[in-house]
């Protein structure tokens, strides 16, 4: 059996990580980053809030975009959960509702790659007409 | 919800919400006798005695966006139907530390779930909050204090997806490990 990875191994990994890529100066990071809440209230993660962070987390690896994923705790919308918060760079937060994998593969290819707006924006979180 | 390991994100959530800066959360398993407790503790802000007793009531909650609040009854639920329990302690300004018990031979006794994924979950999805976490089978222990990775880490951010991928896979085969060695003895 191989050994398991222990704190001495990270060690070395985070000397090759800062290594390999230029890591961002300090205090530059969260606002200049697509930043990404993930609702994981009760009726969150019984909806399956647990999947759409771990999608999220690992597509956005994959697809090269440099993106903040944390979890948040209810955000007041149980009837669209799973629901999702994604902030763009210098832009007001939107909120999405009922967020499955396809879903959320849409958010990242449309709005957060293109800023596109997709279906299923929960209301409160964006101005209408009216309002401006 | 699912399995217990979703109870576990659920109720560290609460600890979150109380201001905790550092969450203990402690698996123990005992296959032999049947027993599997969860413990969380946090040194948030803690309940006055008239709340704590209320925290099992579904229909209380402090939250002001609704009137129900299901975490701890739902958990309580799953714990007492395979004959086991659920007891919540707290002091004001303290802190609070919640302690379930199932009995893992009952029918209705959900499985732990991917405890290693919500534990990534946790410590990457609150980065500013430390999570030591503990898992026990019978005399195998693991253990991972999220206050040493950082040490480890310095400015290199906790959430970034390597790091995110390593603490997976440092959890997963650990966890495996403990698991595996107690099953050889």
């Amino acid at each position: 059996m191989t050994k398991v990875k222990s704190l001495a191994d990270l060690r070395k990994m985070k000397e090759e990580l800062q290594n390999k890529v230029h890591l961002r100066e300090k205090g530059d990071n969260a606002e200049s980053l697509v930043q990404i809440r993930v609702g994981m209230g009760t009726s969150g993660i019984a909806s399956g809030a647990k999947e759409i962070f771990n999608f999220f987390v690992e597509e956005l690896e994959k697809r090269n975009i440099e993106a903040v994923v944390t979890q948040t705790g209810d955000m007041g919308y149980n009837f669209a959960e799973p629901t999702v918060e994604v902030t763009l760079p210098g832009k007001d937060p939107i909120v999405f509702g009922n967020v499955t994998t396809q879903k959320a593969d849409k958010i990242i290819e449309c709005y957060i790659k293109n800023g596109e707006l997709v279906e299923g924006i929960l209301p409160e979180n964006y101005d209408k007409i009216d309002n401006k | 919800m699912k399995d217990i390991s979703l109870h576990i994100l659920d109720i560290a959530n609460n600890s979150v919400s109380a201001g905790a800066t550092l969450i203990e959360i402690e698996i123990y398993e005992q296959p032999l006798a049947g027993i599997l407790t969860i413990k969380i503790k946090d040194n948030g802000r803690g309940m006055k005695p008239e709340i704590l007793q209320k925290v099992t009531d579904p229909f209380y909650t402090t939250r002001t966006n609704r009137k129900v609040g299901m975490g701890i009854p739902l958990l309580k639920q799953n714990a007492e139907q395979t004959g086991g329990s659920l007891k919540i302690q707290s002091e004001e300004r303290v802190g609070a530390e919640l302690t379930a018990v199932f009995n893992t031979n009952h029918i209705d006794c959900p499985p732990l779930g991917n405890i290693a994924e919500i534990m990534t979950i946790l410590i990457t999805g609150n980065p500013k909050i430390d999570f030591l976490y503990t898992h026990k089978i019978e005399n195998q222990e693991f253990s991972l204090d999220s206050r040493q990775i950082k040490e480890i880490l310095e400015d290199v951010p906790i959430n970034s997806p390597p790091m995110v991928r390593y603490i997976r896979e440092m959890l997963t085969e650990n966890i495996e490990e403990i698991n595996q060695s107690n099953s050889n003895q």
